[in-house]
């Protein structure tokens, strides 16, 4: 998918349904982004995830680790994997619409 | 008399005071170098001790030996690095001040991390081998194993050698096939990658490899915990693997002093620029090796390359010149794969494992992404250039730089 029309806005996605530029994102398009893969309702928790990883991609201009999130963001992993299973940082990032975070090697 | 300070005297360090002794100007520039062991360990040997290949001493080393003369060497650990006021602290209270720093502090194994991992079963049916005690551990417990599961578990990336654990496995298949024992031993193996290997092309080649040698793989696995009494292996999702041998690669983090001082990441990686090796916050600062939070491969292959791009940075930063952002990532692997062969892999950045033939296109000798004889005389091959050619900083007819010439695009 190439383009795509999420809260009214037209936005460029990749292949795989990650924002191309983080700032077309919208709070109000996350509900549909995190139903895409399956997250609904989204609550206060997830919300702070969001949130964390929003507000640390700004400063720090990559999409946050696990630990870092740990670290930084006090969510701890255990949390983080209840509320966005099998790959938060991945799914987590998508909702946010950041980019995919960078596989390790 | 100006100052420049090495930090770490591995593979990458050491490598660096040999290129830089010779052609410094001594009338000018002083090198030091701090390390706190004495011991240089071949690396690359861990993989073939807990099957009895290498023993301890094939891959052992005094650090001083490889040294060039001519530089001070200071073995002492370090309280703490001052990047802001040029000066690292050591622990007996010293201070070194330097003019130009290249951090070279390495990557190594924090079994901690992960909770019940260290406990009265590691080192009894929990090894790492990334170490001399967890390899040479390992090969007591092997010798002497009748067979049952052996879970090769990946806890979560980057690692050092990330083609490691891969190879570790197939020798598993190997050394108990050997033994006749392979079909009392059943092998998986747990990775929380999305298939046997990051890049796509290799990762379906060596998944291949897996299943032709009968080896489960276990993707998109993240483990979170170890409940060593019951031998389980938990996910953080709560999936559970039995095991009866667990061989594990820990979380692999930078060196604790990196922490202390705050010059790294959530991993004690240091934030360093992809091309030039230059540190992101600190001018007079460069990073090599393993201690780069680079998305490069670590390894000692990567360090090489790197050194070759850094060498000339460092002329270039005391001459007052623009860096060359020349580093392009540039890593080759030989995988062991068994029964006398193996893999051979040559990859950047930007280009994955593709198959062809290396060093001289079309000719070879070593064959890229595919399983040869030759491939395995590489590997072995390597340890002597290793000691002889690579630690003390000889050209090698490899360019730092990766090159399309005799790789296929498939």
């Amino acid at each position: 998918m190439a383009e795509a029309t999420l809260a009214g806005v037209t936005v460029e996605r990749d292949d795989e349904g990650f924002f191309k530029n983080p700032d077309d994102w919208k709070e109000e398009m996350a509900p549909e982004l995190a139903r895409e893969i399956g997250i609904d309702p989204l609550t206060e928790e997830h919300w702070k995830v969001i949130r964390f990883m929003r507000e640390d991609f700004k400063v720090k201009g990559q999409v946050p680790s696990i630990r870092r999130m740990k670290n930084e963001g006090g969510i701890s992993t255990k949390e983080l994997y209840n509320l966005f299973p099998k790959g938060p940082a991945k799914k987590a990032a998508y909702i946010a619409g950041l980019g995919k975070p960078h596989g390790c090697i | 008399m100006k100052q420049l300070l090495i930090v770490g005297g591995g593979t990458a360090g050491t490598m660096m005071a040999n290129k830089l002794a010779p052609v410094l100007d001594d009338s000018e520039w002083h090198i030091t170098l701090i390390d706190e062991h004495e011991t240089h360990y071949y690396q690359p040997g861990f993989l073939f001790i807990p099957w009895g290949i290498y023993n301890k001493n094939d891959v052992i080393k005094p650090k001083r030996d490889f040294y060039p003369s001519g530089i001070d060497v200071i073995i002492s650990p370090i309280e703490i690095i001052e990047p802001d006021e040029n000066r690292v602290k050591l622990a007996d209270g010293r201070v070194i001040s330097y003019d130009l720093m290249i951090v070279a502090t390495g990557s190594r194994i924090n079994p901690g991390e992960t909770e019940g991992m260290l406990g009265d079963k590691w080192h009894k049916n929990i090894f790492d081998f990334y170490t001399i005690e967890g390899a040479t551990n390992l090969r007591n417990f092997i010798k002497y194993w009748e067979g049952g599961k052996l879970v090769v578990n990946v806890v979560e990336m980057p690692i050092k050698c990330p083609v490691a654990p891969l190879e570790f496995a197939f020798l598993a298949d190997w050394y108990f096939t050997e033994q006749g024992i392979r079909d009392k031993v059943e092998i998986e193996y747990v990775t929380p990658l999305p298939g046997a290997f990051t890049k796509p092309i290799a990762a379906k080649f060596l998944g291949e490899f897996l299943t032709k040698k009968n080896i489960k793989l276990t993707s998109d696995f993240s483990a979170g915990r170890v409940d060593a009494e019951n031998n389980k292996l938990y996910s953080w999702d709560e999936e559970a693997i039995d095991y009866d041998l667990l061989v594990t690669i820990p979380t692999n983090m930078g060196a604790e002093v990196i922490g202390r001082s705050g010059m790294g990441d959530d991993l004690n990686f240091i934030p360093t620029d992809h091309h030039t090796l230059q540190s992101k916050k600190w001018e007079n600062v460069f990073v090599l090796g393993d201690a780069t939070d680079l998305p490069s491969s670590k390894a000692g292959s990567v360090a090489h390359f790197e050194a070759d791009v850094l060498f000339e940075n460092i002329q270039r930063y005391i001459d007052g010149r623009p860096l060359k952002p020349a580093f392009d990532g540039h890593a080759n692997c030989y995988i062991e794969s068994g029964f006398g062969k193996g893999i051979l892999i040559d990859f950047n950045y930007d280009v994955e494992p593709l198959p062809g033939k290396f060093p001289l296109p079309g000719v070879g000798p070593f064959s890229l992404l595919q399983e040869t004889r030759m491939n395995h005389w590489g590997k072995m091959t390597f340890r002597w250039v290793y000691w002889n050619l690579l630690l003390k900083g000889a050209e090698l007819p490899i360019e730092a730089q990766m090159t399309m010439a005799g790789k296929k695009r498939v």
